[in-house]
């Protein structure tokens, strides 16, 4: 494909390479450039390449799109800003009173410019204090701040982007499925070679039926029962052996076939949630449902029907060759002349309908991905009446899959029917030829019989053979969608050399923690200690990054810069089981699985006795309406099982976190979906799983965050305030409006808090 | 519409200064669009530093001059979606994929992480997200010459 470009184009600039050309014929002697980045925008923000580096003594910079070199001396009084916002970076160098210059660059440089921030930062800093400049205590990563090994200067917790695009041959790597079965697979290719020998002598006994016994018998001879016999025994003894191999080959294959693909979706499914929330917020969810069930069936399909026969089929053309060259090599020749044309034929359109299949299948998970999106939303469907609506949503992807079919369907269902056409036209070819050799006495009746009894079989099977064309690119693109689950790392990895983590305090530090979801900066430049025990309360506007800060703090995902510590150990050196096994999380919608109430209460340890279990439920205080329910702890539950309350959801979900007896606690929100009454009674619960544990709490209902040690209140990612209830309220400050727009009902700013609550908390204070 | 009754000006940290009918005085003020692709022209907020806004303007032009290239400038400073104008090359068809464009703001290249993140805006519109989070948009496909849409169409 003459647009394409090479894969090997660096796209983003290598971080830690050598100083430009150009950067070292600005220096002067004796000075050198401590970090510098490639600009890539200019102040239009249109792409253009500039350049800033900083040195002992100066800033550098040529502005994008300009050759002339501008530098600033380093002196107290200047600062070097930073700030990203949608996807654009931009460094700001101002003094006392004015701007004095800015730079902006697209995120894919903001590793650089964070290390000439930060070199620079450290110069001015030495320049306004008087000090030397401070060294790093460690070799700190200038993204993510962890510690590197000394004299490594790429963290290999930011560098595991990898955009190289998976290999074409994907279909092959399916192997590693296949191996364990690699005896088996021997077995089912070694009878396909017999079977598909045993099919080679019906067609090569016509020759001497026809020589032998009828031209003989026309000619007056008569016919030879005996020879008769034998040649009518030879096909039904051959038609029963290709019967019998065919038969044990196919079963054993088909039985492999299952096998790989059972373990193809296993294997995919395990993968899959391995994976962190990050992924499964990006994707639909009737697209991977449909990626897993539909394409792996779709691959098992192929590897035991379609690759099967293929094989079959490319084994019977070579030994049909081998035959016909044998019997007479020039008829043979005329025999094989269309098949060159043909290959020709299947090559051009493979390109064409591998790329209209992989559309089919994007198409057809659009249509998956509404029924998943409409049917649990089917409440808020009905209620704002959008039923019409929607089906017009499906309607028209159907149109378009439709579309999208009709379109690949005119350039198959040409590729069929001219397939056949050469077919007919190839015997044509060999009668004529035949006819021909007959008539100049150079081969037999008999030689011709045979040679149109075997292309006869060899046509139509390269007619199904064309057809491996479309089943192999649909198996290949089915493949590559699995694959593209199976090659996601997750942006949660396990660590290279884990820390076990054997008794875990509880203690919590935040270190200058940020994180960006796309190019939204959710979190940033978070520090938070949490002692051992410490009940912390999370307070702010909805959007304020609390439950982005638990999400962190669970290791649902990972900090875009600074670290999560626990007990002083970075989290992400933790293996992720081991670091969650220390977590409980009651959230504010509690997931039950369908299963019984008791296997509910015993997720998170299957091996729970049946003792632990109700006493969980005891101190979660949900024994009581347990044993209400016809079936106490056996009860059925479940998202369509049966109708629990959500106050009875929470205490079982309060259970669940109480029975694997975690040192951390999170409650996000868990007891904002329910009434005043049933709080209460959620609180009493909350209250024992809270003791003796680092707890940290998220809620609107700021009356149910009393007992907290100190309050954590945070503003559009950042923590504006820390302290008790009272000293908060002392202070007048961020806290003080909340709890005052709660309590006055005025000026309700919490999004997400209804009017009947609003009343209630009221009533409370 | 009346005149606005509130000042913008630019101050040395060129930043938009704000003074409102109350004469307070907020620096930092940055103008956002509420509907940056279906409606650009119409429904500017002006948003202080703290995340409050403090003004509405229902349309551009209903603006004083100075003050609308004041609002347009800083607008066109913080806006970053360059408008794909053609594609000249993909590195391949599976994600992730280089692509290399040519954009009203030059020519760039970027990393598609995977298919899904070409959103369909409307039926001929279309966002394209990089792997860093910029937001490529193809406004109109139907205005993409032949070889760009057949590419496009590749991952669609």
């Amino acid at each position: 494909m003459p647009n394409e470009i090479s894969p090997l184009s660096p796209l983003a600039p290598a971080r830690f390479d050598a100083v430009p050309a150009e950067l070292e014929t600005q220096l002067a002697s004796g000075e050198n450039v401590l970090a510098h980045v490639e600009v890539d925008l200019d102040a239009g923000l249109r792409f253009a390449r500039g350049l800033l580096a900083v040195t002992e003594r100066r800033l550098l910079a040529r502005d994008p799109g300009s050759e002339a070199w501008r530098s600033w001396d380093l002196r107290a009084g200047l600062s070097l800003r930073h700030s990203d916002h949608a996807g654009v970076g931009t460094l700001e160098l101002c003094d006392e009173v004015s701007r004095l210059a800015s730079w902006r660059y697209t995120l894919g440089r903001n590793v650089a410019a964070l290390q000439v921030l930060d070199h620079a930062e450290r110069r001015l800093e030495s320049l306004s204090t008087g000090r030397p400049v401070r060294v790093r205590e460690e070799n700190l990563c200038p993204q993510c701040k962890t510690a590197l090994e000394p004299g490594q200067e790429e963290c290999p917790i930011c560098s595991r982007e990898i955009h190289a695009p998976p290999s074409t041959w994907t279909l092959l790597r399916l192997w590693r499925f296949a191996r364990p079965y690699r005896g088996a697979l021997f077995a089912g290719f070694a009878l396909t070679l017999m079977t598909t020998a045993a099919n080679m002598i019906p067609p090569y006994l016509t020759m001497p039926i026809m020589d032998k016994v009828l031209i003989p018998y026309q000619n007056g001879v008569p016919i030879d029962a005996h020879l008769v016999a034998l040649y009518l025994g030879g096909l039904l003894l051959a038609a029963l052996l290709g019967w019998g191999l065919g038969w044990a080959r196919t079963y054993i294959l088909a039985l492999v076939s299952e096998r790989i693909g059972a373990d193809l979706r296993t294997a995919t499914y395990e993968h899959l949630l391995r994976l962190s929330l990050e992924y499964f917020g990006g994707k639909r969810t009737g697209d991977l449902i449909s990626r897993i069930g539909s394409e792996s069936d779709r691959i098992c399909v192929f590897l035991s029907l379609h690759l099967l026969d293929f094989a079959n089929d490319v084994l019977m053309i070579v030994m049909t060759a081998v035959i016909l060259f044998s019997i007479n090599p020039w008829l043979a020749l005329v025999t094989f002349v269309p098949l060159p044309l043909i290959a020709w034929m299947i090559h051009v359109v493979r390109d064409r309908l591998r790329t209209g299949f992989e559309k089919i299948d994007r198409v057809w998970s659009e249509v998956t991905s509404i029924l998943a999106d409409t049917i649990p939303g089917i409440r808020v469907v009905k209620a704002f009446a959008q039923e019409k609506r929607e089906t017009a949503r499906f309607r028209e992807a159907n149109r378009h899959n439709l579309l999208v079919n009709d379109r690949i369907n005119k350039t198959w269902s040409l590729f069929s029917p001219t397939v056949t056409l050469l077919t007919e036209i190839g015997l044509l070819v060999v009668w004529a030829f035949g006819i021909w050799q007959v008539s100049k006495s150079e081969i037999t009746v008999g030689v011709l019989t045979a040679f149109l009894a075997y292309i006869g079989r060899f046509y139509t099977r390269l007619d199904s053979m064309s057809r491996i064309v479309s089943v192999t690119q649909k198996a290949a693109s089915g493949a590559k969608r699995i694959f593209d689950i199976l090659d996601h790392v997750s942006s949660v990895p396990e660590p290279a050399n884990p820390v076990h983590l054997e008794h875990v305090e509880g203690r919590i530090a935040l270190r200058s923690v940020g994180f960006r979801y796309g190019n939204r900066s959710v979190i940033r430049d978070l520090d938070l200690d949490i002692r051992p025990g410490e009940m912390i309360g999370l307070v702010g506007h909805s959007g304020s990054g609390k439950s982005t800060l638990v999400n962190l703090i669970c290791r649902f995902y990972d900090v875009t810069e600074g670290s999560i510590q626990i007990d002083g150990i970075d989290v992400r050196s933790v293996p992720v089981a081991d670091y969650r096994r220390h977590i409980g999380l009651v959230l504010q919608e509690p997931f039950l699985f369908f299963g019984s109430i008791a296997d509910n209460i015993a997720y998170g340890r299957p091996d729970a006795t049946r003792a632990e279990i109700v006493a969980a439920a005891r101190a979660a205080n949900a024994h009581e309406f347990i044993l209400r329910l016809p079936q106490g702890y056996d009860s059925l539950v479940g998202e369509r099982g049966q109708g629990l309350s959500g106050g009875e959801r929470q205490r079982i979900s309060i259970a669940r976190a109480l029975l694997i007896d975690p040192r951390i606690l999170i409650l996000d929100e868990a007891t904002s979906s329910v009434d005043t009454e049933t709080e209460k009674e959620i609180q009493k619960a909350l209250d024992n799983l809270v003791r003796g544990r680092t707890t940290i709490a998220i809620a609107h209902r700021l009356s149910t965050l009393r007992q907290a040690d100190r309050l954590v209140v945070m503003d559009r990612g950042r923590i504006v305030e820390i302290g008790s209830h009272d000293a908060l309220m002392a202070r007048e400050g961020h806290y003080w409006r909340l709890y005052q727009a709660q309590a006055r009902n005025v000026d309700v700013e919490l999004d997400d808090l209804g009017r009947e609550e609003v009343e209630v908390a009221v009533a409370e204070a | 519409m009346p005149k606005p009754d509130f000042q913008l000006s630019r101050n040395a940290f060129d930043r938009l200064s704000f003074r409102g009918a109350d004469g307070e005085l907020h620096d930092g003020v940055v103008p956002v669009r509420a509907f940056p692709i279906a409606d650009p022209q119409h429904g500017i907020a002006l948003v202080g530093a703290d995340g409050h806004e403090l003004a509405w303007i229902d349309s551009l032009a209903d603006l004083p001059e100075a003050m609308r290239a004041l609002v347009e400038a800083e607008l066109a400073a913080r806006e970053f979606m360059p408008q794909i104008r053609r594609l000249s090359g993909v590195s391949s068809f599976a994600t992730p994929s280089t692509w290399r464009v040519e954009t009203d703001r030059g020519d760039t290249e970027f990393v598609l992480k995977g298919e899904e993140d070409i959103h369909r805006l409307s039926a001929q519109t279309l966002l394209v997200v990089d792997s860093h989070g910029i937001q490529f948009l193809i406004r109109d496909l139907a205005a993409l010459d032949a070889g760009s849409r057949r590419l496009l169409d590749r991952f669609l």
